[in-house]
C-alpha cells in the first residue's frame, strides 16, 4: 500500500473514532435534556447554551473524582474490564459504510474505515467480546451486585444474540452477502427497496434484540437500581465508571447505525442516485445516514423514558419462546422464498 | 343475585403487544413537546395565589402612623406564641393613644396559620405574599418592628413577585 493511502486510511479513522466519541457526548446530553423534557421538565440547560456543554462539565467532574479501588477486588481485572467493554464498542463503527463513495487525489475513497469481507460477523464477534467486560467488571468487584448484574448481563446477550443473529441472517439471505457494503447496494434505489419493507419481522425481532444487546431499557435488567445497586459497575467510580458509561452509549451509536444499515438502506437517500450526484451525492448520502442514525438514536432514549423493565423471566421467557421462534419462521419464510424464486 | 363478571380476555391484537407500545411511545411524545412546569426559581418567582400566608407586615396609615394600637390579641390569638409585643403611649397627638414600643415576631416558631391576621380588630398585622426570607442565622429571623413596617413599604402597594399594582383593591 502506498503512503497516501495510509494517510487516507489514518484520517479516516481519525474522523470516524472522533464523530462516534462526539455522538457518545451528545447522547450523554441528549438523555438527560429528552428524559427531562419527557417528564415535562427541563433539564439541564444551565452550561452553555441550551446546556450544550453539560457532558463536558460531566467529563471534567468525572476526571477530577477520587479513583476508589474497593480493597479485595481482583486488581488487575479491575482495572482492565472496563477497557474490554469500551475498546469493542469503538472498535464496531469501523465495518458501518457512512457515505458513498468519493473520488479524492484521483483515486475512489469508500466512506468506510474498514471494508470487511465478513462485515456482520465482525459486529456481531466484537460485541459477543463487549460481554466479557461486563462479566468481569463484575466478578472482580468482589460483590454480589456487580456479579449479579454481570451474570444477568451475559445471560442476556447470549439469549438475545441468537435472536438478533437469525434476523441478520434473514437480511444476509436476501443480499446474498456478509458485506455491509453489498447489503447496502442491495438497498438502493427507489423507495420500497429498503429492508424494513421487505423483511418487516426480522426488523422488529433485530430492534428488540438490539434493546436487549445494548443493556438498555426495558431490558437493563444488569443495573437495575432497585435490585442491584449499580450492577456490573456498583463498585467502580471517577472515569473507569466513566468508561463503563461511555461503553454503553458507544454501542447505541453502532447499533443505531447497524439498524440503519441494515434495514434502512445504509446511507441511501431513496430515489436519488448518489454516485451521479459527485459530491453534493457523497454530502447528501452521509447527511441521510446521520439523519437516519439519529432517529435511532433518539428513539433508544424515548422507549428508555417510557416503558418498564422487564421481570428477568419474562425476559428469558421473550427471548427464547417469542423471538427465537419467530426468528427462525423468518428465516424458513425467506428461504422458502428465494428458492421457489430460483426454480421458477 | 350477583353479577358475572367476566376477567380481561386479551385478543389478537392486544397480544401483539406492538400496537400498545407504539401507544405508550405517543403519550411520552406529546409530553415532549408539551409546556414545560418548571420555574426556574431565582430567575423566574413562582407568584403565590391571593391569600398566600406569608411573611407578616405591619400596616400603617397613609400619614406614617402604625395602625398598631398594641392590644396584644393578636399575640393571644398565636398558637405558637411567637409575637412578643410590650405597649407604650403613642408619640403622635390625636387618635390612637396606645402603640408598640416593641413588636416582635420569631419567624421560626411562627406556623403561619394567619390567626393574628384574624384577631387583630385594627386590621394592623397582616400576612403578604413573600415566602422566600430565608436567612443565615436564628437572629436575623427575629423581625422587629420597623422591619415589618417595611415589609408593609414594599408590599403596599403592589405584588412582591408579579410588580403588578394592587392599589385598587388594597383596603388600606
Amino acid at each position: 500500500m502506498d503512503f497516501l493511502g495510509i494517510i487516507i486510511i489514518l484520517v479516516k479513522v481519525l474522523v470516524v473514532f472522533a464523530a462516534t466519541l462526539l455522538t457518545v457526548l451528545m447522547m450523554v446530553y441528549a438523555e438527560r435534556r429528552v428524559s427531562a423534557f419527557m417528564q415535562g421538565r427541563l433539564g439541564p440547560n444551565r452550561v452553555g447554551p441550551q446546556g450544550l456543554l453539560q457532558p463536558i462539565a460531566d467529563g471534567i467532574k468525572f476526571l477530577m473524582k477520587e479513583d476508589i479501588i474497593p480493597a479485595g477486588v481482583d486488581k488487575p481485572i479491575f482495572i482492565l474490564a472496563p477497557a474490554i467493554l469500551l475498546i469493542p464498542a469503538l472498535m464496531t463503527f469501523a465495518v458501518i459504510p457512512f457515505g458513498s463513495d468519493i473520488i479524492l487525489f484521483g483515486r475512489q475513497i469508500p466512506l468506510q474505515v474498514a471494508d470487511v469481507n465478513v462485515g456482520i460477523l465482525y459486529v456481531l464477534a466484537l460485541t459477543s467480546i463487549g460481554v466479557y467486560g461486563i462479566i468481569l467488571a463484575g466478578w472482580s468487584s468482589n460483590s454480589k451486585y456487580s456479579l449479579l448484574g454481570g451474570l444477568r448481563s451475559s445471560a442476556q446477550l447470549i439469549s438475545y444474540e441468537l435472536a438478533m443473529g437469525l434476523a441478520v441472517v434473514s437480511i444476509i439471505l436476501l443480499s446474498g452477502s456478509l458485506k455491509l457494503n453489498d447489503i447496502v447496494a442491495d438497498q438502493q434505489g427507489y423507495f420500497f427497496s429498503w429492508n424494513i419493507f421487505k423483511q418487516p419481522l426480522a426488523f422488529i425481532i433485530f430492534l428488540v434484540a438490539v434493546y436487549a444487546e445494548t443493556n438498555r431499557l426495558p431490558f437493563d435488567l444488569s443495573e437495575a437500581e432497585q435490585e442491584l445497586v449499580g450492577g456490573y459497575h456498583t463498585e467502580y467510580s471517577s472515569m473507569k465508571f466513566a468508561m463503563f458509561f461511555m461503553a454503553e452509549y458507544a454501542n447505541m451509536v453502532t447499533a443505531a447505525a447497524l439498524t440503519v444499515t441494515l434495514f434502512f438502506g445504509g446511507w441511501d437517500f431513496p430515489l436519488v442516485n448518489e454516485a451521479s450526484l459527485g459530491i453534493w451525492g457523497v454530502v447528501l448520502s452521509v447527511l441521510s445516514f446521520i439523519l437516519k442514525m439519529g432517529f435511532f438514536l433518539f428513539l433508544f432514549i424515548w422507549v428508555r423514558w417510557t416503558f418498564p423493565r422487564f421481570r428477568y423471566d419474562q425476559l428469558m421467557k421473550l427471548g427464547w419462546k417469542v423471538l427465537l421462534p419467530l426468528a427462525l419462521f423468518n428465516i424458513f419464510i425467506t428461504a422458502g422464498y428465494l428458492t421457489i424464486k430460483a426454480l421458477a | 343475585m350477583g353479577i358475572v363478571i367476566k376477567s380481561y380476555e386479551p385478543t389478537f391484537w392486544d397480544k401483539l403487544y406492538f400496537p400498545a407500545l407504539v401507544k405508550g411511545l405517543m403519550v411520552t411524545l406529546r409530553y415532549f413537546f408539551k409546556r414545560k412546569v418548571t420555574i426556574q426559581y431565582p430567575d423566574q418567582k413562582h407568584i403565590p395565589p391571593d391569600g398566600y400566608r406569608g411573611l407578616h407586615r405591619l400596616n400603617k396609615y397613609d400619614d406614617g402612623r402604625i395602625r398598631c394600637v398594641a392590644c396584644e390579641m393578636c399575640s393571644a390569638a398565636c398558637p405558637a406564641d411567637c409575637i412578643e409585643i410590650v405597649p407604650g403611649p403613642a408619640p403622635w397627638e390625636g387618635g390612637k393613644e396606645r402603640h408598640p414600643v416593641k413588636f416582635e415576631i420569631n419567624l421560626l416558631t411562627c406556623i403561619f396559620c394567619g390567626f393574628c391576621e384574624m384577631a387583630c380588630p385594627e386590621k394592623a398585622i397582616e400576612l403578604t405574599e413573600i415566602y422566600d426570607f430565608s436567612d443565615y442565622s436564628r437572629e436575623d429571623l427575629l423581625i422587629d418592628r420597623d422591619g415589618l413596617l417595611e415589609v408593609y413599604d414594599l408590599t403596599k402597594n403592589q405584588n412582591y413577585y408579579s410588580r403588578t399594582d394592587k392599589s385598587e383593591t388594597s383596603e388600606t
